[in-house]
């Protein structure tokens, strides 16, 4: 057992294919989730303002069309199309590639989590603000998004945990992520058992953690509701 | 004899409103003066709401002109929000903000739209809590509220404005019985201020008391207005004759 840890962690430094690629992970989980809200945010923004008001049809389609495709399509194929087809003839750090389709893949989601948020929203909390003055972009804003945020948090929370353990796919760029990172040991010690164990044990830690922080955040933003 | 020569405050001219092909406001011609409160009855679906609605906005109308203090707000140039800065509105539902407290629903708008700073909002508020007697509850949430709670707070808010006109939407349908009167209070303190009020309400008692004029709406049609003295005493038109004895 202390051999097996010994060959497969110390030795030759092996220790830093995890740590190394832990780094990779949360690197690409943390751009990725705030690309992903960006473009989550804005194209939720858009399609809830056609569906209540009837303006940005344009935008709207375009947003219809990018959800469509993103959502229809694996995010596997759509990383691999961007790194060998999209950045296929430029020189470009695969850590840039994944925050950039990870994102992409997860604003979709976001999108229409964000979206689902903005409808649950009593219509009366609208028009209380415009008919004290708001425009509807301060409404939206000091009114509507807070009380969206609050009912989605659980939904946004867990596209976070899936999109921290989807970067694990990242492997077939050859991204040096954490899932890469075991499998080079196990590669080089002929031993599955311990690297892959150790990984995995990591991501779990890494979701425990985060739904803990995401449960006490919901706990202080309900705190208003009792 | 009351007659006012002043330019009305609201006027209302030719105003329809279609939805689709339901005809719900037909060619609706209304003076609202300053100082007036003009009561809104009819049954139910008769378009009174939508009426109101059609005072600020919130509803669109379908053709016609609404001239608030001199401007046709609805002539698409016009900026509405600076309008409805001007002129209060409560709601039946209340709509107070959930995620915040009673003081933060009552200087967000004096703050962003006024530019108050957040001492002189705050004061203000103060001022008017104190007024519906609701002081103490300044830094309560809505949810910890009763109905008429709520809605005297719903008031005190859009007043934080320091509207000249205000619209209320049956403002106690949602209450019960025993709350409607803290608001009714609230209300006919506003009205002995001389306070604007346009109120759609099925509280007949009370348009009775404090009402300056009472018009009956069916069908999308004023079909009379008077002063509720005449309204409830000696009513002309027969439908409303019909109305009233079924309600009174």
């Amino acid at each position: 057992m202390s051999e097996a840890i010994y060959n497969n962690f110390i030795k030759d430094d092996r220790w830093k294919y995890i740590t190394d690629g832990l780094k990779v992970t949360l690197e690409v989980t943390l751009f990725a989730v705030l690309i992903g809200i960006a473009i989550g945010f804005l194209v939720a923004v858009i399609r809830s303002t056609y569906d209540k008001t009837g303006k940005l049809k344009l935008c709207n389609f375009i947003c219809k069309l990018y959800l469509t495709i993103i959502r229809g399509t694996p995010v596997l194929v759509q990383l691999m199309i961007i790194y060998f087809v999209i950045f296929g003839s430029v020189k470009i750090s695969k850590v840039v590639v994944a925050v950039i389709s990870f994102g992409i893949n997860s604003g979709a989601y976001v999108a229409e989590i964000f979206r689902s948020g903005i409808m649950s929203v009593d219509q009366g909390q609208f028009e209380a603000g415009r008919s004290l003055g708001f425009t509807y972009f301060q409404t939206m804003w000091h009114i509507i998004m807070p009380q969206a945020f609050k009912n989605v948090l659980p939904a946004l929370g867990n596209e976070f945990i899936s999109l921290l353990k989807e970067t694990s796919v990242g492997s077939y760029i050859a991204l040096q992520d954490l899932t890469k990172g075991g499998d080079i040991i196990r590669s080089r010690t002929y031993d599955a058992f311990p690297p892959l164990i150790a990984v995995a044990l990591i991501y779990l830690a890494l979701v425990m953690l985060f739904t803990w922080f995401v449960q006490i955040l919901e706990r202080r933003l309900r705190q208003s509701e009792r | 004899m009351n007659v006012n020569f002043a330019q009305p405050l609201i006027q209302v001219r030719g105003l329809c409103k279609q939805f689709g092909e339901l005809k719900v406001l037909e060619n609706i011609r209304v003076d609202i003066h300053k100082g007036d409160v003009v009561f809104v009855v009819g049954p139910s679906g008769s378009g009174k709401s939508t009426f109101l609605r059609c005072l600020n906005r919130l509803e669109e109308s379908t053709s016609g002109q609404i001239i608030v203090e001199g401007t046709d707000i609805t002539d698409p140039k016009t900026n509405i929000d600076l309008h409805r800065q001007k002129m209060g509105m409560v709601f039946q539902q209340f709509n107070l903000f959930p995620h915040m407290d009673i003081m933060k629903n009552m200087t967000l708008a004096p703050m962003k739209l006024q530019k108050k700073s957040q001492q002189e909002a705050e004061k203000e508020a103060m001022v008017l809590l104190e007024r519906v007697g609701l002081a103490d509850r300044a830094h309560a949430y809505p949810s910890q509220l009763s109905g008429g709670q709520k809605q005297r707070i719903a008031i005190v808010r859009a007043l934080a404005m320091k509207p000249d006109v205000m619209l209320f939407d049956e403002p106690t349908s949602a209450l019960d019985p025993e709350m409607v009167g803290e608001v009714l209070n609230v209300m006919s303190e506003l009205a002995r201020e001389h306070m604007t009020m346009v109120v759609v309400t099925h509280e007949m008692g009370f348009a009775k008391e404090v009402a300056t004029r009472v018009m009956f709406m069916d069908g999308g049609h004023f079909v009379e207005e008077a002063p509720p003295a005449e309204f409830f005493g000696k009513p002309k038109n027969e439908r409303l004759k019909a109305f009233l004895s079924k309600v009174l």
